[in-house]
């Protein structure tokens, strides 16, 4: 190492601290941004023109937006895309501003800039007062933790900087921070776009006597080390070079000294720390949290990535059934049941959702229990495995208990923050689904084909269970796994306990739904042949199917499907002896965007069969040369 | 207690071996890029420091054949001294290249392709990139694990969430992630560690006759900037004052507003 690294070359260069700027749509977030660059010196030369010209382009005066909106359709659009991250420095201090998006996918894109800031700016319209996104970013901020929040009451101008009008809107927000227990450091009064209270005292407001949004920014505290904390070292990695065993990981709190006696995991066993190896560094004999460190143990023991390394003193606690705080990424709502992996720091466990206990309503921010989380919701869930799970509960400041939940296309859905360990309740279902193995693409390889549903709708005698007949005989000669579940034969078996209610149909297309997932998991193509007239009954089972789901429409109008009347159910419909008959005495919804449209009314069904089994085919042949069918 | 504590430098050099390392784990077969560049040998240090004193995957040149002679010559004497498995790459002439891009663009394309082509080739799951958010506009807003779709192609409007250190894997046959273990990085912070570690840059970097590169690239779309700055200390001493931006030298970013975006979003670094 050179001699550079002085104590005082050291203190020079503090990390930076992270600031997320959240707020409603239109509430000003670039325009302060932009602001705050500007007046603070921390624009490069000629970015001011850059905007200036871009703006122009688009017959705008100075849009501040663009220095963060740096992709053409943002500035076209007008909207922010995806969250950005920009340098700036305030004196002798280092900031990175974290911007987020106000509206489309925005927990997602928020999360991504937010979740390591260390206190955030909260943008309030005080024309306005809170918003929608006001609520839903301030119970993201309560979820991920963050503590130090900054509100800026901005727009000013437009109260004519009224003491009693600005008060008024902040006891407003006040009151909304404390439903969710967050509490503002301070309320800055200002306007972005005049730069009122941005780096500059206003001198429209001589009764505010707090800071300007610069000095409260400069107030936020430097995180404190998690050094002073019990030892966390989730394993990273094994490696073995020249005949040596190092345990790699990042410390995320404590310290570990040569010597020391560790446990391991939950198999627990004890190694001693022989030595803290590292290249170009000089020699160590402790490390602290924030450190990437590698270790070799005595005896040479092997964990396993996700082992928690900690001492024998202060173990994590273990449950297998914890509860935590959930915000749902995915597009499609959570429902009981689903099972996902759950990723804590360097570990993955396989976890089902067991209970959904409360879902918040974004409208006042009181908890209600509801059966579903939906896209973008934040809820309280227990998450069930089926061996024990270490962990340390989520406390904000640290690393500790950030839960994510994986999904089987080893996407991220979800942020879990675990609360602690869930009791088992009197009456609570034990259920735990587990997941094969073998995956739909090492099933797909084989087959020469993915799984794939398509549901066939439509009135009675409309032509679905011949055509879905026709087409499976069809792709049984071309070697596709394919199977037809067919209303009337389901009926007879899995579903003779149903009427045809409202209700029972309902839980009639859900049956239905839930063995055509399983069948196109084990990579059928699967045929669903039934009336299912209510919109909202088929969207329940594309939810349930998930992106395989393939609506189609098959089209005849009532009076022919009332001529064709094969199993004379019409002409009993019409003389009253059945009730609750679609198209007689029952709605029929018709799709409004199926993925194919089949009229039945003209062309033959050799012609009609055939569409749709091209349709199919374009939808689950693999094309790679390396999977061709026999 | 005897711990010391951690400064910028510090964090940053963890926070990319723990980067690194995920890579090293997660993706296989995985690779490194190494432009020759000031970042690019920091990565590569890096990559030392994460694996004690090696690099343990293939590191690639995409060569356009245009690059400075000095780049060259540091390229093979430091592919020897950081006993690195190389593995060259080469660019399809620039006529292959989409008419509708700006000149210096459509030349930097060409390196898209060569690596497209790589990456293809030796079915890389992750390539380890060398890019920093403060750079450039459109790079700001990069994952640390980028995925790239079966045309290798950067899907801006769907970037997957990604929060407290967990990061995309691939979940679908022909896809890869580029990883940026840089991308929290600054210009300045980069030549800092430099001088802190003591790692050797192309002199191309120091100013000769009053004029230096900031950002090295092919040689006919790379011009030099106005400095005095000689050594390392005058560097930092420049970077702590200057106000032009690092790719002020680098054509194809001035071209026209989009043309940096457009070269990205197809698959350029």
């Amino acid at each position: 190492m050179s001699e550079n690294t002085s104590s005082s070359h050291k203190a020079a260069h503090k990390a930076a601290t992270h600031i997320v700027i959240v707020g409603h749509v239109d509430h000003g977030k670039s325009t302060l941004i932009g602001r705050l660059l500007h007046d603070t010196g921390n624009l490069q030369d000629g970015k001011i023109t850059q905007i200036i010209e871009s703006s122009k382009k688009r017959g705008l005066k100075i849009e501040w937006s663009f220095l963060l909106d740096s992709l053409q359709i943002e500035r076209d659009q007008g909207v922010t895309v995806d969250s950005t991250r920009m340098p700036f420095r305030l004196n002798e201090r280092e900031f990175v501003i974290v911007d987020a998006p106000g509206h489309r996918q925005f927990l997602r894109n928020m999360i991504t800039g937010a979740a390591d800031a260390e206190a955030a700016v909260l943008v309030v319209d005080a024309s306005e007062g809170a918003r929608e996104q006001t609520r839903r970013h301030a119970m993201l901020l309560h979820l991920i933790g963050i503590r130090h929040i900054i509100v800026l009451l901005n727009k000013v101008d437009l109260l004519d900087f009224n003491q009693e009008r600005i008060h008024h809107v902040q006891k407003e927000v006040e009151a909304l921070l404390s439903k969710l227990d967050l509490k503002a450091e301070v309320f800055v009064p200002a306007s972005a776009w005049e730069g009122d209270n941005i780096s500059q005292k206003s001198n429209h407001m001589p009764w505010y006597a707090g800071p300007t949004l610069t000095e409260a920014l400069s107030q936020v505290p430097l995180p404190t080390p998690r050094v002073d904390l019990p030892l966390r070292l989730p394993v990273q990695d094994v490696y073995r070079f020249d005949n040596k065993r190092y345990v790699v990981g990042r410390i995320e709190r404590g310290c570990v000294y040569v010597g020391d006696t560790l446990v391991i995991g939950a198999q627990k066993t004890p190694a001693r720390v022989a030595s803290i190896e590292t290249w170009h560094t000089p020699p160590r004999t402790s490390a602290s949290a924030g450190q990437s460190i590698a270790l070799i143990l005595e005896p040479d023991v092997i964990p396993d990535r996700g082992d928690l390394l900690h001492t024998s003193q202060t173990p994590p606690m273990e449950a297998s059934r914890l509860k935590a705080r959930l915000f749902w990424l995915r597009k499609e709502p959570l429902r009981v049941g689903e099972t996902f992996r759950l990723r804590l720091a360097t570990a993955e466990h396989t976890v089902t959702v067991s209970s959904i206990l409360s879902v918040v309503n974004l409208d006042d921010l009181t908890e209600r229990p509801d059966i579903e989380v939906p896209p973008e919701g934040f809820a309280e869930v227990i998450l069930s495995a089926s061996g024990t799970i270490q962990f340390d509960p989520f406390t904000p400041g640290t690393t500790d208990g950030r839960g994510v939940l994986v999904d089987r296309q080893q996407r991220i859905v979800g942020g879990a923050p675990i609360i602690g360990p869930a009791e088992i309740k009197i009456g609570d279902k034990s259920v735990h689904p587990t997941l094969s193995a073998i995956t739909s693409k090492d099933r797909a390889k084989i087959k020469g084909h993915k799984g794939g549903v398509f549901w066939l709708t439509g009135l009675s005698a409309a032509g679905k269970t011949t055509l879905a007949r026709a087409v499976e005989n069809y792709l049984f000669t071309q070697h596709v796994d394919v199977c037809v579940l067919d209303g009337d034969t389901l009926r007879a078996g899995l579903c003779h306990d149903l009427g045809f209610s409202e209700k029972d149909r309902t839980e009639n297309v859900r049956r239905t739904a839930e063995v055509a997932r399983l069948l196109q998991d084990i990579g059928h193509v699967v045929l669903v042949t039934l009336i299912s007239p209510l919109r909202s009954d088929r969207d329940l089972a594309r939810r349930i199917i998930g992106d395989s789901f393939k609506e189609i429409f098959i089209d005849a109008d009532l009076t022919l499907c009332e001529q064709r009347d094969p199993k004379g159910l019409y002409a009993a419909a019409r003389a009253g002896k059945i009730s609750h008959f679609t198209g007689i005495d029952a709605p029929y919804e018709v799709p409004s965007s199926p993925a194919l449209h089949i009229q039945t009314g003209h062309g033959t069904i050799q012609s009609h069969a055939m569409k749709l089994a091209k349709f199919i085919e374009e939808n689950v042949l693999l094309e790679d040369i390396f999977c061709k069918r026999p | 207690m005897g711990y010391e504590a951690m400064d910028h430098l510090d964090q940053l050099e963890a926070q990319s071996v723990f980067i690194l390392r995920e890579a090293y784990r997660t993706l296989k077969p995985l690779a490194m890029l190494w432009s020759l560049g000031k970042d690019s040998n920091v990565m590569i240090w890096l990559a030392k420091k994460a694996f004690l004193g090696r690099v343990p995957f293939p590191v690639m040149h995409v060569d356009t054949g245009k690059k400075f002679p000095e780049m060259y010559k540091f390229r093979d004497e430091y592919a020897k001294i950081w006993e690195l498995d190389l593995l060259l790459g080469e660019c399809p002439p620039v006529e292959e290249m989409d008419p509708s891009l700006p000149p210096a663009a459509r030349s930097a394309a060409r390196k898209t392709a060569g690596l497209s082509a790589m990456i293809e080739k030796n079915k890389f799951q992750g390539v380890i990139a060398g890019i920093r958010r403060d750079e450039q506009g459109t790079r700001a807003k990069e994952r640390v694990f980028s995925p790239r779709g079966a045309s290798h192609k950067w899907d801006i409007r769907n970037q997957p969430p990604e929060f407290w250190d967990q990061y995309a894997t691939p979940h679908e046959e022909g896809m890869h992630i580029r990883v940026h273990p840089l991308l929290a990085w600054r210009e300045i912070d980069i030549w800092r560690y430099i001088q802190r570690e003591n790692i050797p840059v192309v002199d191309l970097y120091f100013s000769k006759n009053g004029k230096r590169y900031r950002s090295l690239g092919d040689l006919d779309i790379t011009f030099p900037v106005e400095s005095h700055a000689s050594t390392l200390t005058e560097i930092i001493a420049e970077l702590e004052i200057t106000k032009t931006s690092e790719r002020s030298g680098r054509a194809m970013d001035h071209e026209s507003e989009d043309a940096f975006e457009r070269l990205r979003v197809a698959g350029y670094l």
